[in-house]
């Protein structure tokens, strides 16, 4: 019944036999132990689970492990690289864009794909573009600063929003959405 | 009171790091080798006899290990307590068995659990767990439960009261017989879900050999998890081990003590292997504790000019199936006693009924018993100045308790520490131009939208404790704080504390706070908390009462550690002691300010006690237990703008202006986030939340698809500010402000939709004000003007 899959995540590769109905949420989160990645709802609702699938946003919970063959992912362990923090993580750390900490992978997440998008985005821009993510905590006004203070981190720094690991296709990739 | 450096200001938050990497560890992330996992089977049903239960499906299922009914756990899980026994009131405490044996009360009450080696098959074995139930009549709002022929939910408690309890205070009848104008409403407080991002769950490990059980579990109090479920496991508490690690917010629904962890538990010491439980959101929505769900009859006397003359009600509180842990005070403590709002109310004679259905428990949720109380006040306070011809700031300017009148006894015998109501409603009004509002309303829509305008001052109860007020209100636990410092030699320090703070950041205020008690750098300070194998007992967040009432602990215990650095240091100096300061970070001799030794020094000698005064203890720890002399009450003034379109209904706020006063602020960043989450949890609730159960008891509102939790783009931005009046009693000065936000902005979004609608003879709706239940609204009273019958 399992099948064998080969998953990029942050970088490194991974195979893997694995039982065709695995969420791919609890792969990364029981398999390969990198529990950043959270469940708030599994049913697409509440955001908490997103990861970036080629380089795009997605949510974890409702995608199979099997999918993912041949995919490369980001989650929020890959954000930090040579132990200094992501401008998206310094940002969130000094606008207080969190305060239980549970929403903050998925929303940060779904802020640099916002960034790579548009990286001078509005106000309304980025709330929009929240939208897929729920945060209890904040009241989100924070978080919007987190994301306007992250693009301009980004600027200053010339960087792109999104990790170059992140996007590199793998050959043979046939798990994207 | 120390002159500080770090008090006040916008500490970036030391929790952080861990949190925005992924490295932090919620429940779930517990794993423990062995460890099986759990799902519990739960009724479809709302009320139903329970005829058999054929497991043989779950039990042939592979990977399952277990499974257990109802009937396994007799004489080893005992029935969920509850802990708030209001007094004078006859309450009723029917049993709540942590898995039905003979009869489920409502939809999500536990009947089975299968226990297997990973979650996927436990979710298998419980899809195969057969339950024939009889199903049985099902009863679900409050109102109908006490009437004639409702079906019975317990036998203990007659037309399904759970109690009756009144607040009494001055002659209310002599003030309606005086009244001017009186003042009548119904008000219906909708049920709500807490929804923290988080779910709860719960990991079990216990292990036979020595009889310890630890359990991880999502809990707002760890040390009231481990007094309750000691009792309910019978395993003593020095035997048990409560660990809440991270947790991913609460809002008071991770207060309480479930059926769920006592099952986890349970199947652990069973098992003799680890045991885990992850609720789902389907189960959060069905089985985590709702919140407020009253239905109440008011009416407020008044005289021409506006002066309060007194109140009258009665409340239907429903309290679900079962009382949950904190469930009686709620509709009646925090609410009924905070009915005179942030006002002279010369007489109170109110009722409140709390009543059995067969929903979720309901209990605590963020605000908890004041939002329901200051909804009530701030509507009647806008009905009246309708009635009357008044500006709604105008009346609420005319009947504030003012500065000089603190403390103040209200009527419900409550002591309001002290405050200055009318500095932060002239703030808040300063800050919107609020005459340019009432204006440019007047001149009437240029666009087809209906503008409104809603006020909201509050003051709310915080800071939970004093013990003997808890005890004399029927609380069974004490309501104080605590904190052991512990300094170790080289001067770096522990500080351990007895709440358990989810995301309000206490780590960095506390932090903060013991820095500039010490003089240490803040990163010689790290706060643990969390667990009861290494903290002092506490009773938890909740109420707004961690920084009030913890930071006050931090604080003593600091003070306790610097008096005895100062006998250490006055020998080392060889001066007496009444001659030795400390300040900076140093203790010196008055007027010899050379003559010094640094506090790393004198700590560094209590551990070597090579030289200490004789008689002295070596070592450098202190822990205060901090019993408030009072609640501390904060207030404010929320002001907020909206625009209706009356062709859609769509209510968009269009400004919203917090003023708050929550004494001192240790940390404004911090601040502003409680306030600005409380306001859209608060907002939520005046448009666009609501739990809804249909006339069988099915929750309607079972997913997040369903049940409205704000995005990012419906939340307006927030322009807060605040004014200072310390608690004249708190060693800090501080007040709490976790709640602020929720108390007041339903009544203040809520005034200002029925503000827009008044030219449209509208007078009141019921939250939550969705764009249907607006355009309705619009409907009727159009075809009511042009003479059609709706
Ligand atoms: S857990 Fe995936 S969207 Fe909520
Ligand atoms: S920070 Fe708690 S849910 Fe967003």
């Amino acid at each position: 019944m399992k099948r064998a899959i080969t998953v990029t995540v942050n970088g490194v590769t991974h195979h893997h036999e694995v039982e065709p109905r695995l969420l791919l949420v609890h792969y990364l989160r029981e398999v390969l132990g990198l529990t950043g990645t959270h469940i708030g709802c599994d049913t697409t609702s509440c955001g908490a689970c997103t990861i970036l699938f080629n380089g795009l946003t997605a949510k974890s919970c409702n995608l199979l492990a099997v999918q993912a063959n041949g995919a490369t992912i980001l989650t929020v362990e890959g954000l930090a690289q040579d132990g200094r923090l992501h401008p998206i993580q310094e940002a969130f750390w000094e606008e207080h864009g969190l305060q239980c900490g549970f929403c903050t992978p998925g929303m940060m997440l779904s802020a640099l794909q916002i960034l790579a998008r548009n990286p001078d985005p509005s106000e309304a821009e980025i709330r929009h573009g929240l939208d897929g993510n729920l945060c209890r905590c904040t009241g989100y006004q924070h978080i919007v600063n987190s994301v306007q203070n992250a693009a301009r981190r980004l600027k200053a720094e010339a960087v792109p929003a999104i990790p170059v690991t992140a996007t590199a296709q793998s050959a043979g990739g046939k798990g994207g959405r | 009171m120390a002159v500080t450096k770090l008090f006040g200001a916008k500490v970036k938050r030391r929790e952080d790091p861990r949190l925005i990497t992924g490295k932090a560890i919620y429940t779930d992330d517990v794993k423990l080798p062995g460890l099986l996992h759990a799902a519990i089977v739960r009724s479809p049903h709302a009320h139903a006899r329970i005829v058999g239960i054929d497991l043989s499906g779950a039990r042939q299922t592979p990977g399952v290990v277990a499974v257990f009914t109802g009937a396994d756990l007799a004489g080893k899980v005992g029935p969920l307590p509850c802990a708030w026994l209001i007094p004078n009131a006859d309450l009723k405490t029917p049993p709540h068995p942590a898995i039905a044996t003979d009869r489920v009360r409502y939809v999500g009450d536990a009947v089975a659990v299968v226990v297997a080696e990973d979650r996927y098959s436990a979710r298998d074995g419980a899809d195969r767990v057969k339950v024939d139930y009889a199903p049985l009549p099902v009863v679900t709002a409050a109102e109908q439960a006490v009437a004639g022929g409702a079906p019975l939910l317990h036998e203990q408690a007659p037309q399904n009261i759970a109690f009756r309890w009144k607040v009494t205070g001055g002659d209310a009848a002599a003030a309606f017989a005086q009244a001017d104008a009186v003042i009548s409403q119904r008000f219906v407080n909708q049920r709500l879900i807490a929804n923290a991002m988080e779910t709860r769950g719960a990991v079990a490990d216990y292990n036979p050999n020595t009889g310890d059980l630890t359990l991880w579990v999502t809990s707002q109090n760890p040390h009231i998890h481990r007094v309750i479920l000691s009792g309910v496991l019978g395993i003593p508490e020095h035997r048990l081990r409560v660990i809440s690690p991270e947790v991913g917010g609460g809002f008071g629904s991770k207060i309480f003590v479930y059926p769920d962890e006592a099952i986890v538990a349970f199947c652990s010491r069973e098992l003799g292997r680890p045991v885990k439980w992850v609720e789902d959101r389907r189960e959060n929505y069905l089985v985590t504790a709702h919140g407020r769900d009253h239905v109440t009859d008011v009416a407020l006397a008044v005289r021409r000019d506006g002066t309060l003359l007194g109140l009258r009600g009665r409340t239907y509180a429903n309290l679900g199936a079962y009382l949950s842990t904190a469930a009686p005070g709620v509709p009646t403590i925090l609410h009924g006693l905070m009915l005179s709002g942030a006002y002279v109310l010369p007489a109170i004679d109110y009722e409140v009924v709390g009543v059995f259905t067969n929903t979720a428990p309901v209990d605590a949720y963020r605000g908890a018993g004041r939002p329901e109380a200051t909804y009530l006040v701030e509507r009647l306070m806008d009905l009246a100045a309708g009635e009357l011809g008044l500006d709604p700031i105008e009346i609420r300017r005319r009947n504030f308790i003012r500065k000089e009148q603190f403390p103040y006894t209200v009527v419900t015998g409550i002591t309001y520490d002290s405050g200055d109501y009318e500095h932060a409603l002239d703030t808040a009004l300063r800050m919107l131009d609020y005459p340019a509002w009432r204006e440019r309303q007047r001149r009437g829509p240029t666009d087809g939208k209906l503008i409104g305008i809603g006020a909201c001052t509050y003051v709310e109860i915080c800071g939970l404790g004093p013990s003997p007020v808890a005890g004399a209100v029927g609380f069974q636990g004490g309501l104080w704080g605590s904190a052991v410092i512990r300094v170790h030699p080289t001067g770096k320090v522990n500080v351990f504390i007895g709440e358990k703070p989810h995301g309000q950041g206490e780590e960095t205020t506390f932090a903060q706070v013991v820095s500039d008690e010490l003089g240490v750098p803040i990163d010689d300070v790290q706060v643990i908390y969390g667990d009861t194998a290494v903290t002092p007992m506490g009773w938890g967040t909740y109420g707004s009462r961690t920084t009030p009432v913890g930071a006050a602990a931090c604080a003593v215990a600091a003070r306790k550690i610097i008096e005895k650095g100062r006998k250490i240091a006055a020998h080392l100096l060889e001066a007496p002691e009444a001659d030795v300061r400390f300040e900076g970070g140093r203790y010196f001799v008055e007027g010899a300010p050379s003559r010094a030794k640094t506090f790393q020094e004198v700590t560094l000698q209590a551990y070597l006690a090579w030289n200490l005064p004789p008689g002295l203890e070596p070592g450098m720890e202190a822990s205060a237990f901090y019993d408030p002399p009072n609640f501390t009450y904060p207030f404010g003034t929320h002001l907020c703008t909206v625009e209706v379109d009356p062709e859609t209904g769509g209510a968009a706020i269009t400004n919203y202006i917090a003023v708050d006063d929550c004494g001192r602020a240790i940390n404004p960043l911090i601040v502003d986030g409680q306030v600005h989450g409380g306001i859209t949890q608060g907002m939520a609730q005046a448009l666009w939340e609501a739990a809804v159960y249909d006339d069988r008891g099915q929750l309607l509102t079972g997913t997040m698809m369903d049940y409205a939790v704000p995005k990012a783009s419906q939340v307006p931005l927030f322009v807060t500010a605040r004014t200072e009046t310390p608690s004249p009693h708190h060693p800090l000065g501080v007040k709490g402000v976790g709640e602020t936000g929720t108390i007041a902005s339903p009544a203040a979004v809520v005034n200002a939709v029925l503000d827009a609608l008044r030219p449209l003879g509208i007078r009141h709706l019921d939250m939550p004000l969705t764009g249907n239940c607006i355009w309705n609204a619009i409907q009727q009273a159009r075809m009511k003007t042009k003479g059609v019958s709706p």
